[in-house]
């Protein structure tokens, strides 16, 4: 061989050479990581030993003994610990789901907010996002719990809305609860027919678009398409939706839904904080498309309607959609505040009072920690496959 | 006024008259008269800043005027969505800077405003943007993004957009200022075809040999003012003002 390898040249241990060096470098950090990870391996081990804890996932199966306040799914105190994890887990993903579709409605009317030539809602706009923006969402929560929450009348002088249908006071929100009844099945039916009748109503105005040029009023057209089956349906079967009202026996409300003020309060805390970041990414999305991209389209004619959708929005998505879902991601981390003021999500209950109760510390923040990591992966997977789709095509 | 009035409207393509304009305290455009001749092919000069860009501008209200009238193809210019509408159908433009919709193929970009605006029907409207790409000479590139193509391509491309609208009238707001200099004859050769056609151009561009070889007017303007007009060969070989021979020495003096 004329020329020796890379590596090689100048003798194998010449740190001037920048490829023998990357090498050493990068086998001392290997030696120090496995190092790290061995002495907290051992001491974890050592410490378990000591306090004569047992390591393993069989506390799972055990009988937890403690009520939660809220649960989607059946759970008493005789439930078990994995029942606890789920039961934390679905509370986690409720008041993250009901935040998330919240404060991206609030956030996308408070980013055009601050877009409209109209000075006095620009300026609220302003004001709200700094405000929001800038006090910490633990601070947020405890002045919606405490301050706003707990100050409202007692349930027999609840505020009342529409009504007496829906109702607020200091033990949470309550609202008409649907009862199914029979005849249910028909309706079910029906309403899947009118969906079905919409997406192809939908297709066809595509088509007669695309083929005629002619526009075809879709939003209205299956506006009243659902809410006339709907409508007619609900009086030819019966009336088979009856609604459980709420109602004050003594000093508490009877029947109906109940959204506890701890949901309540955490459900508008982590949607404000959010919404004001959101309303940013929205704003700066919609600015970052260039002027020279509405000028065409204005010089083309278009509406400002059709400027929006079919110009500035495909470019602002681009630019929009990837920290929008970090807002997400923060936004379903952020639910584990609850903790502070008792709603029991995952962190309260599983890592707080399940974790308490059986001192399995790796196993349950393990675990936790999983859920967390799980959802983000889960999200970002999505997003890097939407982001290939929509990237514009360079040279 | 409708559409079928405009298409036998045979008055001047525009008329502006005493139009003034302010950004702010800055006077950009003085008391500004000028007719525009059904057919007739107009080169806009000066120096930066002058005020060309934003008189024609004017022409399609993509900048409002605070004083004066503008009279396009016999529509007013008022502040009437369906007026400005109304005139921008008939007014096409080309910018400085394409201006492309990087998110659409350059056919998409071509059919978008026929769909849209004229709701044409999508293969009527792709015919009519492939007869365009053929007119400035890429059809091939049809399926491209314009992320895809060279500047002198994609200033094509957006002259092909302007024209799939049919247009009366043609803006060209420096379409070779931002183009490597071996792309821009590939460009003025397009719009010295459509000259010839006899559609009615208004073109702000210092590209003097376009000027002289189409031009009916050449229009100089300085600081806000129309300065001197007159046809291509008295104005390049006899300018009458001081300011328009300082101007001309200075663009053909190397």
């Amino acid at each position: 061989m004329k020329h020796k390898s890379d590596l090689t040249q100048g003798g194998w241990l010449n740190l001037n050479n920048p490829r023998v060096r990357s090498v050493v470098y990068q086998i001392l950090i290997i030696l120090g990581v496995v190092w790290a990870v061995a002495t907290i391996a051992g001491n974890v081990v050592a410490n378990l030993e000591a306090r004569g804890i047992a390591t393993g996932f069989r506390f799972l199966g055990e009988r937890a003994g403690f009520g939660v306040s809220q649960a989607l799914i059946d759970y008493s105190s005789n439930s078990t610990y994995s029942r606890v994890f789920f039961v934390g887990l679905l509370n986690t993903l409720l008041v993250s789901a009901m935040g998330i579709v919240a404060a991206t409605f609030l956030g996308l009317f408070v980013g055009l907010g601050r877009l409209t030539p109209n000075w006095l809602v620009r300026k609220i706009c302003m004001v709200y996002i700094e405000i929001f923006r800038n006090v910490p969402v633990l601070l947020q929560i405890f002045f919606w719990y405490y301050a706003v929450l707990q100050t409202l009348p007692r349930p027999n002088q609840s505020i009342t809305l529409f009504g007496d249908l829906f109702f607020i006071n200091v033990r949470g929100a309550y609202a008409p609860r649907p009862v199914l009844e029979s005849g249910i099945g028909i309706l079910t039916t029906l309403l899947i027919l009118a969906i079905i009748a919409v997406i192809a109503l939908t297709i066809w105005a595509r088509r007669r678009k695309r083929d005629t040029g002619e526009e075809f009023p879709v939003f209205w057209a299956s506006l009243g398409i659902l809410v006339g089956t709907m409508t007619v349906g609900y009086i030819a079967t019966g009336q088979p939706l009856v609604f459980d009202i709420p109602e004050l026996r003594g000093f508490s409300f009877d029947g109906g839904m109940r959204l506890r003020p701890e949901l309540l309060a955490l459900w508008v805390a982590l949607t404000v904080y959010t919404s004001t970041f959101i309303a940013e990414i929205f704003r700066s999305g919609i600015q970052s498309v260039s002027h020279g991209q509405s000028e065409a389209a204005r010089a083309l004619s278009l509406t400002e309607r059709q400027r929006m959708k079919l110009v500035v929005l495909p470019q602002a998505l681009r630019v929009i959609v990837p920290p929008l879902t970090s807002q997400y991601l923060n936004l379903t981390k952020n639910s584990s505040l609850a903790v502070a003021i008792g709603y029991p999500d995952l962190v309260s209950v599983f890592q707080g009072t399940a974790l308490n109760q059986t001192g399995q510390a790796i196993e349950i923040v393990g675990m936790t920690m999983a859920v967390y990591l799980i959802i983000s992966l889960l999200v970002s997977a999505f997003m890097n496959w939407f982001n290939k789709r929509v990237a514009l095509v360079e040279r | 006024m409708t559409t079928n009035e405009n298409t036998e409207y045979t008055g001047p393509a525009v008329e502006i008259k005493g139009m003034n304009k302010w950004y702010g305290d800055f006077h950009v455009l003085k008391d500004i008269n000028l007719e525009v001749g059904r057919g007739e092919r107009i080169v806009i000069c000066g120096p930066s800043g002058s005020g060309k860009s934003t008189l024609i501008r004017c022409i399609n209200r993509l900048e409002e005027h605070q004083e004066g009238d503008i009279i396009v193809d016999g529509i007013p210019l008022l502040n009437d969505l369906k007026k400005i509408h109304a005139i921008r159908k008939e007014v096409g433009m080309v910018f400085q800077h394409f201006n492309l919709f990087p998110h659409l193929t350059v056919l998409e970009n071509c059919t978008l405003a026929p769909i849209w605006v004229k709701k044409m029907p999508k293969k009527e409207a792709e015919a009519i943007g492939m007869k365009y790409l053929e007119r400035v000479k890429i059809p091939e590139q049809a399926q491209k993004f314009p992320g895809q193509l060279s500047g002198g391509q994609q200033q094509r491309v957006a002259i092909a957009r302007s024209l799939c609208m049919s247009p009366r009238i043609m803006l060209f707001d420096e379409p070779t200022s931002a183009l490597d200099p071996e792309m821009i004859s590939e460009v003025l050769d397009v719009m010295v075809e459509l000259a010839r056609e006899g559609r009615t151009m208004l073109c702000v561009t210092h590209e003097m040999g376009f000027a002289k070889k189409v031009a009916d007017r050449v229009i100089f303007m300085d600081g806000g003012d129309i300065v001197e007009q007159n046809e291509p060969n008295e104005f390049f070989n006899n300018p009458q003002e001081e300011r328009t021979q300082l101007f001309l020495s200075q663009i053909l003096g190397h």
